[in-house]
């Protein structure tokens, strides 16, 4: 079988892409659990939190070479650039983009259509204003082997984003579960008319999830662009695979879109092993038309903001 | 009592000043993302200096004036225009025809064709190339595409594909690509190969995703646009690879005593694909106005109420697709053996894009809409890209498109010449009756 060659060292590195797909994938149900529409313009979001990342960790590092704490601070000063470049976005794009139409009750066609509209102006105009060549990101630490597993090589990259993305989908599942917020999130996806009636103010429950997934998607961008460096058209691809991610565990479920989403980086970094890599988008893609064929509800079945 | 309807003025007075300062706002920022769309790129090296170049430049002032002028002028309408537009605007009732007599229409049409004949004769080589390659491709695409997103009301992000497929089963069949047909025919004669290819392609995608929730089918198509890139580029021994593939002879007729051949010229590629559009035109506004096209119209407005009256749903949805798909793929056949030279970087999902603004800012569902909106929207930017005023640059263009995307939708998300039938539904839609689009999935779907 070609996938028991390194097939530790894949795996591990599977994980790390499911760790980002997972986070981006978060972005697509939790717009999707309030408002049931795929944000397509998630990947800009993504983009932006990669930009807002370089910047701020380029203006800090300079020529230096940081180690040590520094580079753990460093990284969470990325991250959290990330972050607040994400949820700008993403608010700009509820204001922007959403509430204008549905304001006017607008058919679904309407919103996608104007989704894609602004994911084209925005990486457009950020090719534009920042640049169209790819440019990779200040070392905030220096990449080598922390420890092996099984003989494979886990790099400080992978660590990095591991333990990253675990805090951060442990806070949002507590948020969602736990907090006034996640209520209100929980009751818009369940029935917005009745929560409505019931006192939720759902433009601000629905502009609060934007900026939540947002958070996500820009702290997911920074991690790409830490390996993959940043250029203005990086959503594209990791958006699809993140959609494929959510569909996968169930569009709407937020446990379904982790796991979905770190199975999806395990089964397409395996496949890899069996085919050229040039062909690990036409995997992902393939086990995204699988899933609408045989299972459209995902794993753990859609929509379960009624219980997650 | 009067104090209690004073304070009540107030508050409508009150209410209507923050809506006109929030449209302040609006337009004001509205304009400085214009100043920024027009301004000056930045770099790599100077991420910075597009934003101080063209906000921090005394430049932004004209684009303040504006906005607020901008305001004025919508803020004026409002207040005085609201009783005009009250008596005028009832969705309900159908608008008035605006070409109640046949003949008249019939004359409109001919006088258009006859511009539309005539009009290359006078243009200089490279317009005319641009009314082949740019314009009249495009407006046969248009059309095509209005068939899916228009009349059945699904979302198809990856309509460059099924040109691709046209293209490359044009190559495959006439020879030139590294695997041999069983039998090498002439470009004409790869027509309906090219169509039948598409179509068949188009099945396939639709069959599976047409039966789920509408946006599964734009994430899907999506994808799919994107696959048949990589798939194009990597399966270098079938499709010659990212290098692309050369030598797709030109089109040539021999049948009985007409012996034609299509060579370098780009006019008579025009009139063959003008011959093409209005064919389709012919065949599709039939299409619109037989009983499938009253199946899509059903759909579109309500779908669960269209299959219970006995619409096979699934059927029409993939039979609009399959028409799109095979619009497309002949397409793909001409501009292919046009230009005699196709490689994978000619099918991005920005040209997908790019269809759909067509389609959109003419106006959805409208084959008139299609076609001039088709052929202003992709005259223009080559309009800009020639004279010499406009530092107006190439790559750019998305940023328009996408906005224009954006702003049809939020203010006239019917297009620019609308479908007087599809205008009606998107204002029923608003008021809450039926859907204005086939997203909601038939009933096979699990909610």
């Amino acid at each position: 079988m070609c996938f028991t060659q390194n097939f530790w060292s894949f795996l591990i590195g599977g994980i790390a892409n499911g760790f980002l797909y997972a986070l981006i994938a978060l972005g697509y149900t939790l717009v999707y659990g309030v408002l049931q529409l795929i944000n397509f313009a998630h990947s800009e979001v993504f983009m932006s939190g990669g930009f807002a990342g370089y910047f701020v960790l380029n203006a800090v590092i300079g020529n230096s070479h940081p180690s040590g704490v520094d580079s753990v601070l460093l990284v969470i000063l990325g991250t959290a650039a990330g972050a607040v470049g994400g949820a700008t976005i993403a608010y700009l794009l509820e204001r922007v983009a959403y509430r204008p139409l549905r304001r006017r009750k607008a058919p679904r066609l309407a919103f996608l259509i104007s989704a894609i509209g602004a994911s084209y102006f925005l990486y457009n105009l950020a090719g534009k204003e920042f640049g169209r060549n790819a440019v990779s990101m200040p070392a905030a630490y220096t990449n080598g082997t922390v420890f092996t597993v099984f003989g494979a090589q886990v790099q400080t990259y992978y660590v990095v984003i591991a333990i990253a993305a675990m805090i951060m989908l442990l806070v949002l599942d507590r948020i969602v579960a736990a907090t006034r917020l996640g209520r209100g999130i929980r009751a818009v996806a369940q029935d917005a008319e009745t929560a409505s009636l019931m006192g939720v103010n759902i433009d601000r429950v629905i502009a609060q999830t934007f900026i939540l997934g947002g958070i996500l998607g820009g702290a997911a961008g920074f991690l790409f662009g830490l390996s993959s460096g940043v250029v203005y058209t990086m959503g594209f691809t990791p958006a699809l695979k993140a959609f494929t991610a959510a569909v996968l565990g169930g569009i709407g479920n937020i446990r379904g879109a982790m796991l979905g989403g770190l199975l999806l980086g395990i089964f397409e970094n395996l496949g890899v092993t069996c085919a050229p890599t040039e062909w690990r988008d036409v995997i992902a893609f393939g086990i995204l038309v699988l899933v609408l064929i045989i299972r459209p509800t995902g794993i753990l079945g859609e929509r379960l903001g009624r219980s997650a | 009592m009067s104090a209690f309807a004073a304070t009540a003025v107030s508050r409508v007075r009150s209410a209507r000043q923050n809506v006109e300062i929030r449209r302040l706002f609006a337009c004001v920022f509205g304009m400085l993302v214009l100043a920024l769309m027009t301004g000056p790129s930045g770099s790599n090296s100077a991420p910075v200096s597009g934003f101080t170049g063209s906000l921090f430049h005394p430049r932004v002032l004209a684009f303040l004036a504006l906005g607020v002028g901008l305001w004025a002028v919508i803020t004026a309408q409002h207040r005085w225009g609201e009783a005009i537009k009250r008596t005028s605007n009832n969705v309900m009732t159908l608008p008035r025809r605006v070409m109640p007599d046949r003949r008249v229409r019939l004359f409109v049409y001919a006088a258009a064709l006859a511009i539309a004949i005539i009009l290359p004769l006078h243009v200089n080589a490279f317009w005319q190339d641009v009314l082949v390659d740019q314009i009249g491709i495009y407006v046969l695409l248009a059309i095509g595409l209005n068939v899916v997103v228009g009349y059945a009301g699904l979302l198809d992000l990856g309509y460059i594909a099924f040109y691709a497929i046209g293209a490359y089963s044009t190559a495959y069949w006439t020879g030139a690509l590294p695997v041999h047909p069983p039998m090498v025919v002439n470009a004409f004669w790869a027509i309906p190969f090219a169509i039948a290819t598409a179509m068949l392609a188009g099945v396939l995608i639709g069959a599976p995703t047409l039966r789920l929730r509408g946006d599964y089918l734009a994430i899907v198509t999506l994808g799919f646009g994107e696959i048949i890139q990589i798939v194009a580029t990597n399966l270098q021994g079938v499709t010659g690879g990212a290098q692309g593939v050369i030598g797709i002879p030109h089109p040539s007729v021999n049948l009985l005593h007409i012996h034609y051949s299509w060579l370098i010229d780009p006019l008579p590629y025009y009139y063959l694909l003008l011959a093409f559009v209005v064919l389709a035109l012919i065949a599709y506004s039939f299409l619109e106005h037989s009983r499938v096209g009253r199946a899509w119209t059903a759909i579109r407005e309500d779908e669960v109420a269209a299959e219970s009256t006995g619409i096979n749903v699934l059927k029409y949805k993939i039979l609009a697709f399959a028409i799109g798909a095979s619009t497309s793929g002949f397409a793909g056949m001409l501009e292919s053996s046009k230009i005699s030279f196709i490689e994978p970087g000619d099918f991005t999902v920005q040209l997908s894009i790019l269809i759909l603004v067509l389609v959109i800012f003419g106006g959805m569902g409208s084959l008139l809409g299609a076609v001039l909106g088709a052929a202003v929207l992709q005259w223009f930017p080559w309009y800009l890209r020639e004279h010499p005023l406009f530092g107006f640059q190439d790559q750019d263009l998305f940023i328009y498109l996408g906005a224009i995307l954006v702003i049809m939708m939020i203010f006239r998300p019917e297009g620019m010449i609308p479908s007087r039938r599809r205008k009606r539904e998107i204002g029923l839609a608003e008021h809450g009756v039926g859907t204005a689009d086939a997203m909601s999935g038939s009933s096979s779907e699990i909610s």
